[in-house]
């Protein structure tokens, strides 16, 4: 190190900037551009489901309405369903993960690069794979739950279910290997003195989130695995004729869909957490309390799938613990909303768009909350599955939960990404419009549900009371899009004429404000060392970070470096060389495209073929690089 | 605080550990669903398991399989063992010993099925289809195991692997131990528990 040509931070520039041009586009393993890519396709997705929606409302504004018959409105809702939870609500979440875990935890990419661009392009090409029977009115169209004996070969003949079936057990490829890479480099490459008790409160939500994943996929995927086997080569599972038992489609699936309801919940949850610090100006209220709830919610949030199904005769003693286990994991979650409350109070409150949208959260969430604690319930829940009820419930959870602090996030997080501010007057009319627009799309459906409305019907007949709760609904659906094309609208102003938003727009505690907006390739010119859980407040830190950043101490200019530090006690531990830009996880996503696409059609050949490329592009992958070969010498 | 980019020899696992150990445990979870699914429909099923007219599965070459298998991991660990103080000459010994014994266990999986099928298919009933799909998932990762060693024993011939930089060894090792350990779950599975 003696003789030094250029500055450090020069010999980062050169060493990480990745050159333009299209084989760089195809090759990058940047996790921020990646984690724009996540961004920017799921929110194309959710573009996809919301227009499904818009037409779902419309056929169902007035009675007996004609514009889209039964075979349609099934493949729409299902897609509608399957999008938002598979294909908007976790990639997006994983989006925000992905550009920001880094960054708040002072690495400089996530622990495996490539395996990151690898589950980007699998997540591109399984939603496109769900997609692609549309066109031959060969959508997935039984739900998003699935449930055989419907799904079955028998009843639902045709592609439309292996387009379901293929199509997420692919997709899990792609959530398997983004989770996994998630607990990793939160595990492993969080800054020197960044201790798991100093770890910002969204980090803990992807760690507990990606940790749910990793147990509740293979349920799923096991589900989807034995669907297949039984459809495409008559096995048995679950046709009670030969054995089976119709039950355990819902038992596999629900096992992982609760979780996976708070798969969804969690980030959310934790961006509410990051958000609401940084506009009261303080440190949040009890931050081992909501870490451990966070975890606790998702160990909890494995117990109590059967509440889903309270209403296909199981034997009451089981019914009473799974109803047990729901009303306790209100505990975690009331600490978490009290939590939130107390800082508020405490602090003052700024009333900026992104805060304006976690209190929307906060309202839909307790109101979705409530009808929660009373499907809990058996008598009731039985009363009303299956009804309008459950829609209303579900959306205020989902949307209240999921969508509210999504969009806070955008509105928080836009900044550093794009390094322009949004407009404030467009950001709170979009935000009282779509808070407007979802109460009245969605309040209503309490009222049709408890009417007797059934879920999943493509027309009613009038005079039975639903009408102006319909009517309702879809004008509000219709206002609720407004709400959002004005993001769409606020988001492109940004980009052309946003006031440049420097590095720390909001005052914010976590490192990812301590550095440019938009952030260099190499994210730290220095290796940050951190001695609090508000690292970014810690004014003398920074400035300690920014001389030796002077000095050239810890900042491991040669090639593509970054510290790996102890699991628990976040102590420099050993210097990691990342691997540079590279074309096969593209390839490799390509070879298990037509492997998948293979099992669809049942050519064996051809998935034959896809297996031996994809083992082929695995192999090329794993070829030495150069600077491994020097290393060896070294040792 | 250090400035120079190398420090001592790493104190924690490194992240490739990390992650096999992540994909071995949501492995370990796909192998628990599918066993569970196993339970559940024999607890739910009518009349005997296995059903009428099909042999309760024969137990010689079962337990034979199992301890071939189980077996592979001791010169798998020896191989790891030999390279962490340098020795490649074990290193491959190890490899290729666990490799002949990972194929011969798939050699007698195929005799299993080749007997097997001719009582009972996958599609005769519930009780094959998951005979045949616990057992074909777990040949499945002892077949991806074997072409890992396989490519472990090429890049050693290389000589790729040494005292202080042998991940690749570990972490296949790690995968390996996983799949030799799953088998006395499926042997427990399959062959035992028709019999309780």
């Amino acid at each position: 190190m003696a003789a030094i040509a250029e500055q450090p931070v020069e010999r980062l520039e050169s060493s990480w900037e990745e050159p333009g041009g299209l084989v760089t586009w195809l090759a990058t393993v940047d996790h921020k551009r990646i984690g724009v890519r996540y961004l920017v396709t799921a929110f194309a997705f959710f573009v996809v489901a919301g227009v499904e929606a818009l037409v779902l409302r419309v056929q169902l504004a007035v009675p007996r309405n004609g514009l889209v018959g039964p075979a349609l409105y099934d493949q729409l809702f299902t897609l509608h369903g399957v999008t938002m939870i598979f294909l908007f609500a976790t990639p997006m979440l994983a989006g925000f993960g992905n550009f920001f875990v880094p960054l708040m935890i002072g690495a400089r990419d996530m622990a495996f690069p490539r395996l990151n661009a690898f589950s980007y392009w699998i997540f591109l090409a399984s939603g496109l794979f769900i997609y692609a029977g549309l066109p031959f009115s060969a959508a997935p169209n039984d739900g998003w739950f699935n449930y055989v004996p419907l799904a079955s070969a028998e009843y639902t003949p045709g592609l439309n279910i292996d387009f379901y079936g293929f199509g997420l057990l692919f997709l899990a490829v792609s959530t398997t290997a983004g989770a996994v890479n998630f607990i990793v480099t939160i595990l492993k490459l969080r800054a020197p003195g960044m201790s798991i008790n100093r770890m910002p409160l969204f980090v803990w939500a992807v760690l507990t989130t990606s940790f749910a994943l990793v147990f509740a996929l293979p349920s799923l995927s096991t589900a989807n695995l034995l669907l297949e086997l039984e459809r495409k080569h008559g096995f048995h599972f679950f046709d009670a004729g030969a054995g089976g038992d119709a039950l355990l489609w819902q038992h596999l699936f629900w096992i992982f869909g609760h979780p996976d309801v708070y798969i969804i919940f969690l980030p959310a949850v934790g961006i509410v957490s990051t958000i609401v610090p940084v506009f009261s100006r303080r440190p949040i209220v009890g931050y081992t309390a909501v870490a451990l709830s966070t975890v606790l919610t998702g160990i909890l949030g494995f117990g109590v799938w059967v509440h889903h199904m309270f209403a296909v005769g199981l034997p009451q003693i089981s019914m009473g613990f799974f109803a047990a286990a729901s009303l306790l994991i209100a505990i975690p979650s009331g600490v978490q909303v009290f939590a939130w409350i107390a800082t508020l109070l405490r602090g003052r409150p700024v009333l900026q768009t992104p805060l304006l949208f976690v209190l929307g959260f906060v309202v839909v969430f307790v109101v979705g909350g409530l009808t929660g604690v009373m499907f809990a319930s058996v008598p009731f829940d039985q009363q009303i599955t299956d009804s309008y009820f459950v829609v209303a419930h579900f959306h205020y959870v989902l949307f209240g939960g999921a969508v509210f602090p999504i969009f806070a996030a955008l509105h928080f997080w836009l900044p550093k990404i794009t390094g322009r501010l949004l407009s404030e007057r467009l950001g709170k009319a979009s935000f009282w419009l779509m808070f407007a627009g979802f109460n009245l799309a969605f309040f209503p459906m309490h009222v049709s549900g408890l009417l007797g409305m059934p879920r999943r019907v493509y027309t009613y007949p009038a005079g039975l009371g639903w009408d102006a709760a319909n009517l309702l609904s879809t004008v509000g659906a219709f206002a609720l899009a407004l709400g959002i094309l004005l993001v769409v609208v606020n988001v492109a102003w940004s980009r052309k004429r946003g006031p440049w938003a420097g590095a720390d727009p909001w005052g914010g505690d976590s490192l990812e404000w301590a550095i440019p907006s938009p952030p260099r390739p190499y994210n730290f010119p220095v290796v940050p060392l951190v001695r609090s859980a508000h690292p970014n407040w810690d004014r003398a830190d920074r400035e300690e970070d920014a001389r030796r950043a002077g000095q050239a101490e810890l900042v491991l200019a040669e090639g593509h470096q970054t510290l790996a530090t102890t699991v628990l006690d976040g102590e420099a531990d050993d210097v990691l060389h990342m691997p540079e830009e590279s074309l096969w996880p593209f390839v490799l996503a390509l070879t298990l495209s037509v492997l998948f696409a293979g099992l669809l059609l049942d050519l064996p050949l051809v998935a034959t073929a896809g297996g031996v490329m994809a083992l082929g592009a695995l192999a090329g992958w794993h070829l030495p690089r150069a600077e491994d070969e020097d290393e060896d010498e070294a040792w | 605080m250090v400035s120079s980019p190398v420090l001592s020899v790493p104190r924690s696992a490194s992240t490739a550990w990390w992650g096999m150990l992540l994909l071995v445990a949501t492995e370990a979870a796909l192998f628990a669903v599918l066993i569970a699914s196993y339970f559940y429909l024999r607890f739910h099923a009518d009349g005997g398991w296995p059903p009428e007219g099909i042999g309760d599965p024969k137990l010689v070459r079962a337990s034979l399989m199992t301890s071939v298998l189980l077996a592979s991991s001791v010169p798998m660990a020896l191989a790891e063992a030999g390279i962490a103080r340098g020795d490649r000459r074990r290193l491959r010994a190890g490899l290729a010993a666990s490799f002949g014994l990972g194929a011969l266990f798939l050699g007698l999986q195929a005799l299993e099925y080749r007997e097997q099928l001719r009582e009972l298919r996958p599609q005769t009933d519930a009780y094959g289809s998951l005979v045949y799909t616990i057992t074909g998932a777990h040949a499945a990762h002892v077949a991806l195991g074997l072409a890992l060693l396989a490519w472990l024993q090429l890049r050693a011939w290389l000589g790729a692997y040494g005292p202080r930089r042998h991940v690749a060894v570990q972490v296949i090792a790690l995968y390996w131990h996983f799949v030799t350990l799953a088998s006395t779950v499926v042997f427990a599975t399959v062959y035992l528990s028709p019999r309780v």
